[in-house]
């Protein structure tokens, strides 16, 4: 089966072809079929990769589909890695983006029939880029992929693109997603000079007897790519704005696809990275402050979205934290609850804006009643991601802050800290939205009513994973060999543990770190839930607040110091440089060209004499050169 | 005989051209033997590369020794089939724009391609210089007579800038001609004067070639005549000066130039290499805040070049791989930009950015097909354009022609971020927001349109995913050039 893998890239692709090239022809539930089909069937044909990945003593299988670049010493295949890393996010991606595209079907359902098509076409290259992605077995085949979500975040963000700001938005996240490429692409340079490939199998083999320096410039290269992709400082901007798209596709970027490839990436290079104890740190460091910086800017939004993009953002550092002090297993299986409980969260959200068109918190309240089945996984979904047990979220975050502790205690504080934020920012967020009186107009509240099963069931399935997810992953202190996450990811993780064993906490610390966590996410559930619930912040934020509000004026802050010298810079060039000094220069050229032949003209008088003297003139000096120069 | 059919073909084209009364049947002519054209090209790629077809040699300026020799080889069958394949698309493309005096119109592009196909199939330098100046000079009429309003002003920088670099050209061919053995034109006597020219004489011959050369492409500071030029040329011209005729200009590096006198472009390898990359940079951030879709293009062209010329300085077989089919896919994606501006130009009167708005809603086939066409422009991976600067961002890197290679490859790859920065600005403001006043009658485009820029964008995928058997093709040429390339005294 897994020679047939790459039937998984295929099928969206198809789909996107097709609902793309006969947009204008097929009916609405035709290309729903073609949309949601695809993705399932790539499900299914992950399903049954994935049974035969989890056998014991799987070796990975590499998939040549043809030569893609084979230049002198340079071989560049067009080549798919099928191996427990790879199967797993395969799952992920077809798994919860069929459940978004099903979703999708309903949301989306008052759009034009071409643009319903258009949106399903996008969507299922969407898919396919994340697919290609995970999938490639060397660095120019994953930034295909890299460049590939780029491209149809830029797509699914400027959906509507009559929109200014929305295409606005679009292009930002194009453009800060490609300042991370730039760093990525330097790093692919890099390792073509260093090691004459991009093949994974033959970049890690060389990666023992390599220099560390030059590991380290090009895992911080890599590095670069990530925080572009995965959001994280400083080019982290672009998220919350991609809320510009559709709820579902933000869900899709969120949960499914785009984000989680800069940990995909660490994650599928983790012996470089070991290898690289500076690039580890700066790793663990950008992910924590990313997840601290993010969490307070979500304490204090109103937009619906927005506090769950800056959650996304936070969460996001989590997983660089724990990809930073080698909890490589951890950063992957928090993508995985997160995955579950993020696009729960947006969907559920989602289901929300549909019924209301309204996207502020404070002009909501009172869902619980209105809509019972959206308030209820939603209510799931916050569990989970404020870390309660026995919700998935607590399993993957409390194993990154464990490996936390054990590298450095002070990212464990500032780790719990930033988890009593997360709790009190998502149930501010459940209480404001669910509890209390509804605070809208008396249309909307006439016209809102649950979602229908096609929006309800994909969130029904996506809370029963949020709750349960974690059992995969269940620490060692409860059980011996209870991990079944580590166990199956092992291979993976295989050489950096055998470079770097990660450090065994004893019992009684694990315990202790457990309890901590436990009791800050307990007291932000407890405070918020009792502080929003009565008495909902619906004013202006005053003071500190204010500024948390306006996001730390970072995107105020980088249009001062980069894009208006920028703009200032090539204006300068255009109006000054080019027009008044090049130009100048050489029409100034072509002016002397013209007064000098207009001066020699006059030479040309029709005078004889004129010449006859020039001639004498002329002579005399060819004789004093040849007497005296050439001697 | 496949070279002379590849010169006589559109030469013979042109002269009977200017007989023809009827406009239509002048157009149509020229694009039938443009198509015979390329068909010839085409079947010359079949021929093995070393079947006798493919060389022609003649007696001409006896007295010089100068002889009328022509060649087919990896890095001439590319570019002449990227002008075979270019006049048939540009003729298709602006099938109905009508002209004044059509039938001189066609007849004067017909002898450009024939100038510029010999440019690319000489072996002789004389010949070389005969045909570079043939392809100027319809060129310049063209512009002179069917421009813009400030047509004259351009044409006449145009034509001055590039005549200065050909002069300059001359003189260097005259001094490498006095210095054969035998007194001869023929590139493979020149080939010989790389040991025997002195190093301190090859640096100084260095600057006459690369200024003709840098001239044509155009490299900074020699590139202002470009964007007036483009400006003010009908746009069947601009598509060949910027698709095709660029091209003479690193050709001549890669033919004439760097195998000739090794030692000289080793010596003054940096300064130029600098010059790109001060260009490149400069280029894309005037790129931005133009206002004119024609300037934007031509600024954007101008980085892009300089990145090829870069890396031909790189001397690396990846670079030059990168180099090679980078010229075939930005001569085809450049005419494709071209052809969506002038689309727009013809239906809503104005090249300006700023008065246009909201054609995607109006014009979706439009708006896909540019889409794909900017994002080829950006170099997308699985677009011709990633392969191209994938290799040659890589074999810059990985250069031992300096020591600067690191500095070269991060500066000029700043570029990726700043294509994105115009490329998408550009986007949003033609396609983007709501229809204006103007932009609210414009209608999609025909089908003629939809099927010239069908094949281009088909073009750009098969490349950007197959890109194997174009790379194949130049291998054998590429490793020539480089052993004369890397020849050091």
């Amino acid at each position: 089966m897994s020679k047939l893998v790459y039937l998984v890239p295929l099928f969206p692709l198809a789909g996107f072809l097709i609902n793309g090239l006969l947009r204008k022809k097929l009916s609405k539930s035709v290309i729903g079929i073609i949309g949601c089909g695809t993705v399932l069937a790539s499900f299914i044909v992950s399903l049954l990769i994935f049974t035969e990945v989890r056998k014991e003593g799987f070796q990975p299988v590499l998939v040549n589909l043809f030569d893609f670049i084979h230049v002198g010493a340079l071989q560049i295949s067009f080549a798919f890695q099928v191996d427990q890393l790879s199967s797993l996010f395969l799952l992920i991606i077809t798994g919860v983006g069929f459940l978004i595209h099903l979703y999708s079907t309903s949301y989306m359902h008052d759009e034009e029939n071409e643009h319903y098509a258009r949106y399903f076409s996008y969507l299922n290259l969407f898919v396919f880029s994340m697919l290609i992605l995970v999938l490639g077995a060397n660095f120019v085949i994953l930034f295909i992929g890299w460049e590939g979500v780029g491209l149809c975040s830029y797509l699914l963000i400027g959906f509507w693109f009559k929109n200014i700001d929305y295409s606005t938005a679009a292009k930002k996240a194009f453009i800060m997603n490609r300042i991370g490429d730039f760093g990525f692409l330097i790093a692919i340079f890099w390792m073509i000079s260093k090691f004459g490939s991009v093949e994974f199998t033959e970049v890690f083999a060389k990666s023992s007897s390599t220099s560390v320096a030059v590991l380290t410039g090009i895992t911080l290269l890599l590095f670069v790519g990530a925080t572009g992709k995965s959001a994280q400082i400083p080019l982290y901007t672009w998220l919350p704005d991609a809320m510009a798209g559709p709820t579902p596709v933000s869900a899709l970027i969120h949960a499914a696809t785009m984000v989680t490839a800069g940990v995909y990436m660490v994650a599928r290079s983790n012996i470089m990275y070991t290898l690289s104890p500076i690039t580890q740190t700066v790793v663990a460091i950008v992910g924590l402050a990313t997840a601290t910086f993010a969490a307070t800017i979500a304490l204090k939004q109103n937009d619906i979205k927005k506090v769950l993009a800056y959650s996304t953002v936070s969460q996001l550092g989590y997983m660089f934290l724990g990809l930073g002090v080698g909890a490589y297993t951890g950063a992957v299986f928090h993508v995985m609850t997160h995955a579950f409980f993020k696009a729960l969260l947006f969907l559920g959200a989602g289901s929300i804006i549909h019924a209301l068109h309204e996207q502020d918190i404070r002009k909501m309240g009172g869902m619980k009643k209105l809509m019972p089945i959206t308030h209820i996984t939603f209510l799931l979904a916050c569990f989970a991601i404020a870390g309660i047990p026995p919700f998935s979220g607590f399993f993957s975050k409390d194993e990154i802050l464990a490996a936390a502790y054990e590298k450095n205690p002070v990212y464990y504080i500032v780790g719990v800290l930033t988890a009593l934020m997360t709790a009190v920012y998502m149930f501010r967020l459940y209480a404001t939205t669910f509890l209390g009186k509804f605070r809208g107009t008396e249309e909307q509240k006439h016209h809102v009513h649950e979602s229908p099963s096609a929006i309800t069931i994909p969130l029904i399935i996506l809370a029963i994973l949020a709750v349960v997810a974690g059992f995969i992953g269940i620490p060692e202190v409860f059980a011996n060999d209870s991990h079944w996450l580590q166990h199956f990811l092992s291979p993976i993780f295989a050489a950096s543990e055998k470079a770097h064993p990660t450090p065994v906490a004893a019992k009684s610390t694990e315990w202790m770190l457990m309890a901590v966590s436990v009791i800050a996410a307990a007291i932000g559930v407890i405070y918020a839930w009792a502080r929003f619930s009565k008495k909902p912040e619906l004013g202006e934020p005053q003071g500190f607040g204010k500024i948390l509000a306006n996001k730390w004026y970072v995107d105020e802050f980088y249009d001062t110091i980069i894009v208006k010298p920028l703009n200032a810079f090539a204006n300068f060039l255009n109006e000054v440089v080019e027009k008044s000094i090049i130009d100048w220069l050489v029409n100034g050229v072509g002016r002397t060209v013209q007064y000098s032949s207009r001066q020699i003209r006059l030479l040309q008088s029709g005078q004889v004499g004129g010449y006859i003297l020039l001639m004498v003139i002329s002579l005399v000096i060819l004789f004093l050169v040849e007497i005296f120069v050439k001697k | 005989m496949i070279p002379v059919l590849l010169i006589a073909i559109p030469l013979l084209s042109g002269l009977i051209g200017f007989a023809i009364k009827n406009s239509n049947s002048a157009k149509n002519w020229s694009l039938f033997t443009a198509i015979i054209t390329l068909a010839v090209a085409v079947y010359g790629l079949t021929l093995d590369k070393k079947a006798p077809g493919l060389q022609f040699d003649a007696e001409w300026i006896f007295a010089l020794g100068s002889r009328f020799s022509l060649a087919l080889d990896g890095l001439s069958q590319l570019l002449t089939l990227l002008t075979a394949i270019s006049f048939p698309v540009i003729l298709i493309a602006t099938y109905n724009t009508s002209y004044k005096n059509a039938k001189n119109f066609y007849a004067l592009m017909m002898l450009s391609m024939a100038g510029i196909m010999g440019v690319f199939l000489a072996t002789d330098a004389l010949l070389f210089y005969f045909f570079w100046e043939l392809a100027l000079i319809p060129v310049y009429f063209l512009c002179s007579q069917w421009g813009g309003e400030k047509r004259i002003a351009a044409t006449f920088k145009f034509f001055i800038y590039t005549f200065i670099g050909s002069l300059l050209m001359l003189v260097g061919i005259i001094y490498l001609y006095l210095h054969t053995a035998n007194h001869s034109f023929a590139l493979k006597d020149f080939y010989g004067l790389h040991a025997t020219i002195a190093p301190k004489d090859q640096a100084w011959l260095f600057w006459l070639f690369f200024i003709a050369f840098a001239i044509k492409m155009p490299i900074f500071p020699f590139h202002t005549w470009q964007p007036d030029t483009y400006e003010q040329s009908p746009a069947a011209v601009t598509m060949v000066l910027s698709g095709i005729m660029v091209k003479m200009g690193l050709f001549g590096l890669l033919r004439w130039l760097g195998p000739i006198l090794p030692m000289g472009t080793w010596v003054w390898g940096d300064t130029a290499s600098g010059l790109c990359i001060i260009g490149m940079i400069y280029a894309s951030l005037v790129a931005m805040r133009q206002d004119d879709l024609k300037r934007l293009v031509a600024y954007s062209s101008i980085a892009h070049i300089g990145l090829m010329c870069l890396a031909i300085f790189a001397t690396t077989e990846i670079a030059l791989q990168g180099v090679m089919i980078q010229m075939f896919n930005h001569g085809i994606n450049i005419i494709a930009l071209w052809i969506v501006v002038d689309l727009i130009e013809r239906q809503m009167g104005t090249r300006k950015i700023s008065e246009l708005g909201g054609l995607a809603k109006k014009a979706p086939a439009l708006a896909i097909l540019l889409m794909i066409v900017a994002l080829a422009n950006i170099a997308l991976p699985l677009t011709n354009a990633f392969v191209g600067e994938l290799l040659m961002f890589s074999g810059i890197y990985s250069s031992e022609a300096t020591k600067y290679n690191v500095v070269f490859t991060t500066t000029a790859a700043v570029c990726v971020i700043l294509s994105a920065i115009y490329m998408l600005n550009m986007i949003q403001k033609v396609f983007f927001g709501e229809t204006n006043a103007l932009t609210e009658k414009a209608m999609d485009i025909r089908w003629n349109e939809k099927i010239i820029l069908g094949v281009v964008v088909v073009l750009i995928f098969v490349i950007g995913v197959f890109p194997q058997p174009a790379l194949e093709f130049t291998k054998t040429t590429v490793e020539m050039i480089l052993t004369k390339m890397n020849f050091k005294n």
